[in-house]
């Protein structure tokens, strides 16, 4: 019989004072064991110090403590390497709150690789959460992965071939993530039904999407909005959609920097936002049927002032694609006109506003299209191009996110 | 001679009777306390293999269950003396403080004589404490003369052949304490799942000989319910004379997803809610689009697509066993079959789309 029992924990070194200890696990054939252990048996105070090598584990690891911080040696140094992943829907999952994880990788893991759910107070600093064989569909769906959460920190981590989101925020209040690097995602950074976020000092490369912020039905919590995109870098996002079809992401163009669908109030300013193939912004109206009469797909209150725009529109992909065979130019910044949309069987129309302003590009003017096409999620065949930009945001930018973490 | 016998013989069963009356009562102030380290210390049972409850165990079992790889499972419920629970009609009971729900899941050699070489695995308690339910894991040896307290789990290689003759070799996973959380949750805390109205409300066999309707003999520690035909009673899954296709297969989706999937529940950011109760089709996820699932949509667009099973997702992930497509996440490593063909079923004599 093999036991995995709590003396194993007693492995696990401890430190400390009574009031806040440090369970030091090293890598090694019993490391799952150590390891959960000290997941399980850390009070609120302690830290769980994973030390540097590489952490062969079998099974998701979880934490349910609050107050806890898990600390490793470094993102390239400590690793959880799920490669041999056979239990579990993802790497780590903590529902607890005032968590922080820092200074470690979790790899390869078989869903996605950590998952907050329900958190107050979590951080993720430093953080690495990897596929490492790059862009593939059998790849996890998200990399570091709040979800339901209040007072969300995501600082100076990386996500790297997820095949949904690198760093995917979704349904949770009061956000930051900052000085962070999503690469090799089919979207890179995505803020998706969730009220205050404040996105900014990132750089988002060679993911099929750079960064998307997105309001979805039929989801608890509803109404995304308030959401600031800016001093990010959006560029080079060339990777080939790779996403599980029918996910929200797989009809993101290949060549997307930022995407904004469905969300009410978001501001993107001072990006440096180029070499996207496709287009460098596009906002448009979720597309698919709606059965929650209360949601409305359509963007609004759309604020895209004083970014640099790079190259753009040179490798049109998807249903674009179509559009530029037929001698459309693709712009810096593309809407599709939507205006109306179906709520529950009935008709509905309003005014979007949206500000386009000191945007600059290489060279050149910045390019402005919209799409025509006047009901939400009617085909793209349907598109009367034309250059007519929608009346101006009355909207007041969203105030600055302050974080308790 | 033959009288002295006799008087010896009266003795030992006077001595007999006197063990079983004295048993000590069930430990109460253990269930209120830190998790002891083995099951036989809090006296839920008189012996040490745990098969004869001790004074105020109760037991029952349900009419729909979890599916467990096939693994028998016993259920138990002990109330504190002059404690009473209180009937809910669509919720879980109300327990006092110091209840335990107690569940020993166990294989027979041969699963086709369940009665006979049984070999218990792990029992589980969930205790309500005074500052909510607690959940302990107790590993049995292989001598099935204790259990022992396992808060990080355990895996115990077992081997067994099942109801149709086949062979069954896995290492059984005993939840560590987060896993046991991972479906005992209700709003971040744990909770109990099986004892409803609906899933209890049916005959058992009592070992006093009686068959009685359990909300009848429950009567005597829980409050306020209602006669058995006036309470909410599940069908029994897979027993098409129980009910109609309809109801069975909610009721399998409530006792085997819905702890998750609802509102309050940990998969409650997914949008699916697959309570039996839940009038709502697009919650229930007909024609409802993935949200998370990444490759464990496995390229299939709806949650239920009606009328066709193998383009619902509901089925893909039923029919899964790799981690992060498999629902669900946890407690199984072979699919369900005779689930399977009832969800199947039920999805494809659905009105096809509008």
């Amino acid at each position: 019989m093999r036991m995995l029992l709590a003396g194993l924990a007693v492995l696990a070194i401890m430190v400390g004072s009574a009031d806040a200890r440090t369970w030091r696990v090293r890598p090694g054939p019993d490391a799952q064991a150590q390891l959960q252990a000290a997941l399980i048996s850390a009070q609120p105070g302690d830290t769980v110090r994973l030390d540097r090598g590489r952490f062969a584990l079998t099974a998701g690891l979880s934490l349910d403590v609050d107050r806890v911080t898990v600390r490793g040696d470094g993102h390239d140094r400590s690793i959880l390497d799920f490669s041999g992943q056979t239990q579990g829907a993802e790497g780590l999952l903590v529902t607890s709150d005032r968590v922080t994880l820092r200074d470690f990788a979790v790899e390869n893991s078989k869903g996605d690789g950590v998952k907050a759910n329900g958190c107050t107070d979590i951080t993720f600093y430093r953080v690495r959460a990897e596929w490492t064989r790059g862009p593939n569909p059998q790849n996890g769906a998200y990399g570091l992965y709040p979800v339901n959460c209040t007072n969300v920190l995501i600082d100076e981590s990386i996500a790297r071939g997820a095949s949904d989101a690198g760093i995917y925020v979704g349904q949770s209040r009061n956000i930051i993530v900052r000085k962070s690097r999503a690469e090799y995602n089919v979207a890179g950074i995505e803020i998706e039904n969730s009220w205050n976020a404040d996105v900014f000092e990132n750089t988002a490369m060679h993911n099929t999407g750079g960064i998307l912020v997105f309001d979805l039905p039929a989801l608890p919590q509803k109404n995304g909005h308030d959401v600031r995109v800016f001093d990010n870098i959006v560029a080079d996002n060339d990777t080939p959609n790779f996403g599980a079809p029918g996910s929200t992401v797989s009809v993101v163009p290949q060549g997307t920097g930022v995407l904004v669908m469905g969300a009410r109030n978001v501001h993107v300013f001072n990006n440096e936002i180029g070499g996207n193939g496709t287009a460098n912004v596009i906002v448009i109206a979720y597309r698919n049927t709606i059965e929650d009469a209360a949601y409305n797909p359509l963007p609004r209150d759309i604020v895209i002032r004083d970014n640099r725009f790079g190259r753009t529109g040179f490798a049109p992909a998807g249903e674009l694609a179509g559009l530029a065979q037929a001698g459309v130019p693709l712009p810096d910044i593309l809407w599709d006109g939507s205006e109306t949309y179906n709520a529950g069987g009935t008709p509905r129309t309003e005014v979007v506003r949206m500000t386009l302003s000191n945007n600059r590009a290489e060279g050149r003017e910045p390019t402005f299209l919209s799409l025509g096409i006047p009901v939400a999620g009617s085909d793209v065949s349907e598109a009367q191009p034309n250059a007519n930009p929608p009346p101006a945001a009355t909207a007041e930018e969203p105030r600055r996110v302050r974080l308790p973490n | 001679m033959r009288l002295f016998a006799f008087l010896l013989a009266a003795l030992a069963l006077l001595g007999v009777a006197a063990a079983t009356t004295r048993a000590r009562p069930v430990n109460a102030v253990a269930l209120l306390g830190p998790p002891q380290e083995t099951l036989a210390a809090y006296r839920l049972f008189t012996d040490g293999g745990a098969r004869a409850p001790n004074a105020g165990v109760t037991p029952y079992d349900l009419n729909n269950a979890l599916y467990a790889d096939g693994a028998m499972k016993f259920r138990y419920v002990f109330i504190p003396p002059g404690a009473r629970a209180s009937y809910s009609a669509d919720d879980v009971f109300e327990f006092p403080v110091g209840a335990a729900l107690i569940k020993t899941f166990a294989i027979a050699a041969d699963m086709r004589r369940p009665a006979e070489s049984v070999r218990y695995l792990e029992t589980r308690l969930l205790i309500r404490q005074r500052a909510g339910w607690v959940a302990f894991a107790y590993v049995w040896n292989e001598d099935q003369t204790e259990a022992r307290l396992a808060p990080i789990g355990a895996e115990v290689p077992v081997q067994w052949i099942d109801e149709a003759g086949a062979t069954v070799a896995l290492n059984w996973r005993v939840p560590n304490r987060n896993q046991c959380k991972g479906c005992h949750d209700r709003d971040g805390r744990i909770s109990p799942i099986g004892p409803t109205a609906r899933n209890l409300n049916k005959d058992h066999l009592y070992r006093d000989g009686a068959t009685e309707n359990q909300l009848v003999r429950w009567a005597a520690f829980l409050d306020g319910a209602p006669a058995p035909s006036e309470a909410p009673r599940a069908p029994a899954s897979f027993d098409a004379a129980s009910g109609p296709l309809d109801a069975r297969a909610r009721a399998y989706l409530d006792v085997n997803c819905a702890h998750c999937h609802n509102p309050h529940g940990p998969a409650s950011v997914s949008g699916l809610d697959l309570r039996a109760a839940n009038p709502d089709p697009v919650t229930l996820g007909i024609r409802k689009r993935p949200i998370a699932a990444g490759r464990g949509a496995g390229e299939r667009l709806y949650a239920i697509a009606p009328g066709r099973p193998d383009a619902s997702i509901l089925l893909y992930r039923m029919q899964s066993l790799e981690p992060g497509i498999m629902m669900p996440e946890l407690g199984r490593q072979h699919t369900d079959g005779a689930a399977i063909a009832l969800i199947r079923e039920w999805v494809a004599g659905m009105d096809a789309p509008r």
